[in-house]
């Protein structure tokens, strides 16, 4: 599997780590209630389709990184800096 | 036996080997097979189950009869396809499977056994006793059952395994690979041309057909010429494609030098992972055999075998041969042996509407019905519509048709289509994304039509590169339409065979059927159908069509095969190369590493690192010893250890110590520049992360410590947090553990030591505990940390890395002058553990801040990572299990880390159990042993007993529950 680094280009699997879905990057805020808090730390979707996760480039660049995948296909459909994608939620 | 005139061997370059320690000729570009066929030799193997005897039922990598093992001891490696092989000078080559000898196999009495044998025998027999199965039934079984057995050795033969990347990638040189790579290298595009042959060219090579005027051969050295001139074109010969993997990667092994004589430094095999941007399958055709009555005997080949042993190594495989096909292709056979002067005893064709001419007896509408012969061919009989007639015979080439090597499309899950016309599965489009098939894997056999196809291939992959292709003109060639009629089995008593590998026969087949294995997936567990090394290439399909005769479907209807990687079998020593010794876990030393050996300091192992455990003296014999005089030397004198393998992050920007205050529990921003703080940090779900201590060097730049273990994974957190969730803060950070040399100076006359070798003298006043700052080693430039993991008055000096090793010395030195010296891992664990200091054995991913005692540290005033979650009901409160001191109280004086708490009146049961043990040292200190764990309830238990048992060991200790700080609970020696 090979992903693209938005800094670094395509590069193999083993330079990246691998921590879950892109969930991560909505963390609530402090007084947001039990229920949400749940969710954010332990509920997570596992879809036969398109997913998002959260990757770094650990053995490169160490830019996190959002991958837009299909679990089904393999198919990588996009890679983004999280960083600019949490900035763009604002 | 060798006719003149054939084969691309070197007839100039004899070569002897051995074959089950006799000696053999052949010639150089012999394979195994070709020059035991050469010698007369046919029997190579016995078969899985029964034992049969078998020889070479191909030419190729598909073999799944002549099996061998080559060389001796560790350098052996079995089940080598011995038509696969090429003989090299002395060769040693042995049959498997086979005691006490091939021509007498005492197993070959499972033979006899057949009809109890049958598919599910396994599983209907050695049910019971129960107790049978692990101690009399499987051990008999492995013993009979197998193929080649590995040397028990550990394998010291050399592998590599390597990265290759292209635009191009072509699988398969034969015409269409050929064509393909000659239109894409001639484009500019960067080509690898893979080939599991020895030489390149595929088909060309066994067939005699004209391509351009010259021989397929000679055209095929042209390509290849043209191709080898070219710098963005690279030829790998000897290299399987194993696989095809996600985003164009393809795994490959190539045979390094397994073809001649080892030489060191030389790997026998390279595991390649190549990244392609666009691929081009030309993997061919296999042709496959018919089933009937003992079809499985040595001297019984494919049809295009048998045309290969002919036109490629100048081999007939027996004086007499039989053809037997049911396609016209089959008929080549015949006439390229008749051609050679090979005695042509019969062409059978099944298809009574064959159109065959040739100078030898032709019986069309004919079937071979059974094979006679002990150790080989015989005899074949015929059944015409008259009768059956028995000819003599000792070699039979036969066709089934030909089946589309379509395994690599399969690699991804994809479902190869039927296709009528020629009785098997072709690719779909996209099964491989990027991929493009051609050629006889795509169903096209003849060799106008490969050459075409590879040129259609390189045109759309090109196009799809966004690059441009000047069509050469096709050469001239055959065309010769691929017309078959399918032929499965042969109808009539007696076994037929169809996996030769597995010994799964038609009967295997009707017998899966009828107690209702019905689906193609439960057929082949059951029967073990295509589930042996060779993964049925020669006889999925044709157990698939048994399948669906016997259940009355179509074969669609009935499933598809498929295939998983690798194709042909890959040493897992190729896959895992360099991955032995070092390179399976890698050392990280530090700067005194050297300094620490010379000190005959056994090293302990800490992650990756290597730390001395403790510094023996002369009249030192245990460990222990050692231990405790190098705590009671840092308590009374001063003691010097290398802590560099700590986390070190250097963390600067506007917005540090915002961000500290948002990783850390307790606040950073409040820190003076020259100041340190300890740190706790969680996780999001309010568990204790790590631990350690941050210094602030000035308003905008900190340095983290991290413990050693999790310094990977802190520095990564680190990066989430700042990306992921606060990329608004101006902060960056990074790693630079290896930067510094860092070593603990620590004990009552620690300053002493640090005054000799700093430039400016320093004093409590000038640096209090907590302190931190640049300090100058000579020229060099330091940084010094009042910090204490000891309890007593101690520093951190950190000097840069290329300065550890003499830093080193010059500490011990000027510690040893005042009584002190070095200390190890040992030593530094007793003082923590007096002092109630904790480690991952303490904060070892379950516990709380609460847990430890530290909920205070989680500051109120701030958000910040796990504070939340840390709140939760059930992650704080008096039942949970809290951080308590341990001291044995009782008879029984020792500790052990890992056994559980109980009350002393309960029983030592799982139910009861009220705590557990972390850590535990003899602390000559305190003249006992002490131990530090979790309790519940723990913190209000003081001056409790509770009962220490540790089933493992058989110990049982009555322990007092204690404060975890056992030394200096006032904390006056670290200020001092």
């Amino acid at each position: 599997m090979r992903l693209k680094c938005p800094v670094c280009g395509e590069r193999d699997l083993r330079e990246f780590f691998y921590v879950g879905d892109a969930v991560a990057l909505d963390r609530p805020d402090a007084d947001a209630g039990m229920d949400a808090w749940d969710s954010y730390v332990h509920l997570r979707d596992n879809p036969a389709g398109v997913t998002r996760d959260l990757w770094q480039h650990e053995a490169g660049c160490a830019a996190w990184i959002v991958v837009t995948r299909n679990t089904v296909t393999h198919e990588v459909k996009e890679t983004a800096l999280a960083g600019d994608v949490k900035r763009a939620r604002g | 036996m060798r006719v003149s005139g054939k084969g691309l061997i070197d007839r100039s370059t004899p070569v002897r080997f051995t074959f089950d320690g006799t000696s053999y000729s052949g010639f150089m570009g012999d394979t195994v097979a070709s020059a035991l066929l050469a010698n007369d030799v046919r029997l190579m193997g016995r078969s899985f189950k029964y034992h049969r005897p078998r020889g070479p039922l191909t030419a190729g990598s598909e073999e799944p009869n002549a099996l061998v093992t080559v060389k001796r001891g560790t350098d052996a490696e079995p089940n080598v396809r011995a038509t696969v092989q090429e003989i090299y000078e002395g060769l040693e080559v042995r049959s498997q499977n086979a005691w006490p000898s091939l021509a007498f196999d005492a197993l070959g009495v499972n033979d006899f056994a057949a009809p109890f044998l049958s598919a599910g025998f396994y599983y209907k027999t050695f049910m019971w006793p129960r107790a049978f199965w692990e101690r009399v039934y499987e051990p008999i079984i492995r013993r009979a059952a197998g193929l080649g057995g590995l040397s028990g050795t550990a394998n010291d033969a050399e592998y590599e395994k390597a990265h290759a990347f292209c635009d191009v990638l072509v699988i398969g040189a034969g015409p269409t690979g050929l064509m393909a790579a000659l239109e894409a290298g001639r484009a500019g595009a960067d080509v690898i041309l893979a080939d599991e042959d020895a030489r390149a060219g595929g088909r060309l090579l066994s067939e005699t057909h004209l391509v351009n005027g010259q021989s397929g051969v000679d055209w095929a050295a042209g390509v290849i010429a043209e191709l080898e001139s070219m710098d963005n074109v690279r030829i790998m010969t000897r290299t399987t494609v194993t696989g095809a993997y996600d985003q164009g990667t393809y795994g490959a092994l190539e045979r390094v030098s397994g073809h001649v004589a080892a030489k060191r430094g030389t790997p026998r095999a390279c595991f390649w992972r190549i990244v392609s941007k666009r691929s081009i399958l030309a993997a061919g055709a296999l042709e496959r055999p018919v089933a009937f009555q003992n079809n499985d005997r040595p001297g019984i080949m494919t049809a295009g075998a048998v045309r290969s042993y002919v036109n490629k190594w100048g081999v007939v495989p027996g004086r007499d041969v039989v053809v037997f096909g049911n396609n016209d292709d089959a008929h080549r056979t015949a006439q390229d042996l008749h051609a050679a002067g090979v005695h042509i005893a019969a062409l059978v064709d099944s298809r009574s509407d064959a159109h065959v001419t040739g100078d030898f007896p032709i019986f069309t509408g004919a079937q071979i019905c059974g094979s006679g012969g002990r150790l080989g061919l015989a005899s074949v009989t015929i059944r015409t519509q008259i009768g059956t007639e028995k000819i003599a015979t000792e070699c039979l080439a036969m066709s089934g048709g030909w089946n589309p090597s379509v395994h690599l499309t399969c690699h991804m899950n994809g479902r190869p289509v039927w296709r009528d016309d020629i009785a098997s599965f072709v690719p779909r489009a996209d099964m491989i994304p990027g991929m493009v098939t051609a050629g006889a894997c795509n169903g096209v056999f003849s060799t106008h039509g490969a050459l075409v196809e590879g040129q259609r291939a390189a045109k759309e992959t090109l196009e799809a590169l966004g690059m441009k292709m000047s069509a050469a003109g096709i050469p001239e060639t055959e065309d010769a339409p691929y017309t078959m009629s399918p032929l499965w089995a042969v109808g009539g008593t007696g076994r037929a065979w169809l996996d030769f590998q597995n010994d799964v026969t038609v009967k295997d087949i009707k017998q899966a059927a009828k107690e209702n294995f019905r689906s193609v997936e439960h057929m082949k567990r059951y029967t073990t159908q295509g589930m042996a090394t060779d993964q049925g290439k020669n006889s999925n399909v044709g157990a698939l069509a048994i399948l669906a005769d016997v259940t009355g479907r179509g074969i669609p209807e009935t499933g598809t095969t498929t295939f998983r990687p690798p194709y042909t079998p890959v040493p897992i020593a190729a896959m895992g190369a360099g991955a032995q010794g070092k390179g399976f876990a890698p050392e990280r030393l530090t700067t005194s590493h050297e300094g620490t050996l010379k000190r005959n300091a056994p090293m302990i192992e800490a992650g990756m690192w290597y730390r001395p455990s403790y510094f023996p003296k002369d009249a030192e014999t245990t460990w222990r010893q050692s231990c405790d005089r190098e705590v009671n030397m840092l308590r009374e004198s001063v003691g010097v250890c290398d802590v560099s393998t700590l986390g070190k992050i250097d963390i600067q920007g506007p917005d540090a110590a915002a961000f500290l205050d948002f990783v850390y529990t307790n606040t950073f921003s409040t820190l003076k520049a020259g100041r340190v703080r300890y740190g706790l940090m969680l996780r999001e779900d309010g568990t204790v992360m790590d631990d350690g201590t941050t210094a602030r060097l000035s308003e905008t730049h900190y340095v983290m410590t991290t413990t050693t273990a999790a310094a990977g994974s802190v520095m990564r957190h680190l990066e989430f947090v700042h990306q992921c969730l606060r990329p608004e803060l101006d902060v960056s950070m990074i790693s630079v553990t290896e930067q510094w040399a860092q070593f603990a100076v620590a004990g009552p006359k620690a300053r002493d030591v640090l005054n000799a070798v700093l430039a400016h003298q320093i004093d409590n006043d000038s640096f209090p505990f907590m302190a931190c700052g640049p300090v100058k080693v000579g020229d060099v430039d330091a940084r010094l940390f009042r910090i204490s993991f000891s309890g007593e008055h101690a520093y951190e000096i950190a000097v840069p890395a290329r300065y550890g090793a003499s830093m080193f010395e010059t500490l011990i030195e000027q510690a040893l002058a005042l009584g002190g010296g070095p200390y190890g891992m040992e030593a530094l664990n007793v003082l923590r553990i007096e002092k109630g200091f904790i480690t991952h054995a303490e904060i070892h991913g379950r516990v709380t801040a609460f847990d430890i005692g530290m909920e205070r540290m989680i500051s109120a005033k701030k958000d910040c990572i796990g504070q939340t979650m840390a709140a939760r009901e059930g992650l704080v409160g008096e039942d949970r299990e809290q951080l308590v001191g341990l001291k044995p109280i009782g008879a029984v004086k020792q500790l052990m880390a890992g056994a559980h708490l109980f009350d002393p009146e309960s029983p030592a049961t799982r139910e009861h159990s009220e705590g557990y043990v972390t850590s535990v040292g003899f602390s000559p200190t305190e003249a006992s042993f002490l131990g530090l764990g979790f309790l519940k309830g723990g913190r209000a238990r003081h001056g409790q007993t509770v009962k220490l048992v540790d089933h493992m060991r058989g110990i049982e200790t009555l322990c007092e529950v204690c404060h975890p700080v056992f030394h200096d609970p006032e904390g006056g020696k670290t200020r001092g």
